[in-house]
């Protein structure tokens, strides 16, 4: 069977236990509707309005120009706001650090593209200030923008050594 | 809440009025992107809403550290190294979290050891920098993730 049928038929027996619960007046089942009615309330008047920032961000933002300055002085400034247009978790981010490197990026560009890829993504952050609270996500940006750039340095002095090593052995493989 | 709404109509309208067919876009985006992720959502909702009834009321909010910050602090960061979870749900669930009692602090450590340290993504990491390269990048990042988490906790009043 396919997650998709498994989960059709596992929301399918939720709904009946709902309304057999409410028919019945069975207390759990009457305080699981509860809460799902709780939650699904306060949602619906957030997912939209985040979806629509995000599809307004994704239509106004172009990463090509963003990545055309990743290199020079600047060059972390603009990782981390390349690291704002990425979508979806370290498993993107990784391949797009790894190209980065491939194409002579300094380490330290990288892994701030990296780290900030992580936890600077513009629509994750949309979400999580939604959710949470504007302040709570300004003080974690705040408190995390300096100790990446501290932990890309870092990672430059500890394993640049080693990831330039690991991508030129891949070169001369490939070549 | 009200703040987002205004935010979004605000952004919507000035898109609107300097580029009509990019807004458009922009929507058909947004919905694509919502509809996609509809079904993990409500499947998240389902779950909390059974286990917040399952369990006693203060057993998960205890465990996430409503009385013992450090507990708290050291179960969220475990969970959030170990869990890949996409923050379309992962706020959420902290949203409701939140109103359960559960402190800023272990949602900071819960949220930023999930972004950073992955556990489930080392062996993907490790073929792109080697060993050692990954072992040391998720050491700093744990690092770093219970540093803003004791700063989010100063900033709240929650420690001290």
């Amino acid at each position: 069977m396919t997650r998709k049928a498994l989960r059709t038929i596992f929301m399918f027996l939720y709904a009946v236990f709902l309304i057999v619960s409410l028919a019945v007046h069975f207390k759990p089942g009457q305080l699981v509707y509860a809460h799902f009615s709780s939650f699904f309330i306060e949602m619906i008047g957030i997912v939209p309005c985040a979806f629509i920032l995000i599809g307004l961000f994704e239509v106004w933002i172009k990463r090509a120009t963003i990545e055309k300055h990743l290199t020079g002085w600047g060059g972390m400034f603009w990782a981390i706001l390349l690291a704002g247009t990425t979508v979806g978790g370290l498993y993107v981010a990784f391949p797009v650090a790894h190209a980065l490197l491939k194409k002579g990026a300094q380490v330290r560009v990288v892994f701030a593209y990296l780290f900030a890829a992580a936890i600077f993504r513009v629509p994750m952050t949309l979400f999580e200030a939604s959710f949470i609270g504007v302040k709570f996500t300004l003080i974690r940006l705040t408190a995390s923008l300096p100790l990446i750039l501290i932990g890309s340095v870092i990672m430059e002095k500890v394993a640049g050594d080693q990831i330039n090593s690991v991508i030129s052995n891949e070169e001369r493989n490939l070549g | 809440m009200k703040l987002l709404i205004l935010i979004t109509v605000i952004a919507l309208l000035a898109s609107f009025i300097s580029d009509r067919h990019k807004t458009g876009r922009a929507l058909i985006v947004a919905w694509t992107r919502l509809k996609h992720i509809a079904p993990a959502f409500f499947i998240m909702l389902i779950f909390i809403s059974i286990i917040l009834t399952v369990f006693p009321e203060n057993m998960i909010s205890n465990l996430l550290g409503k009385h013992d910050l450090f507990l708290g602090v050291t179960f969220a960061s475990m969970i959030g190294s170990l869990v890949l979870m996409p923050g379309f749900i992962a706020f959420p669930l902290c949203g409701i979290l939140l109103r359960q009692g559960v402190p800023y602090t272990t949602l900071s450590a819960l949220t930023t050891t999930m972004m950073m340290v992955g556990i489930l993504t080392f062996p993907l990491e490790q073929s792109y920098f080697g060993t050692r390269t990954a072992v040391i990048r998720n050491t700093l990042c744990f690092l770093i993730a219970m540093i803003v988490a004791l700063l989010t906790g100063l900033f709240y009043g929650e420690i001290l």
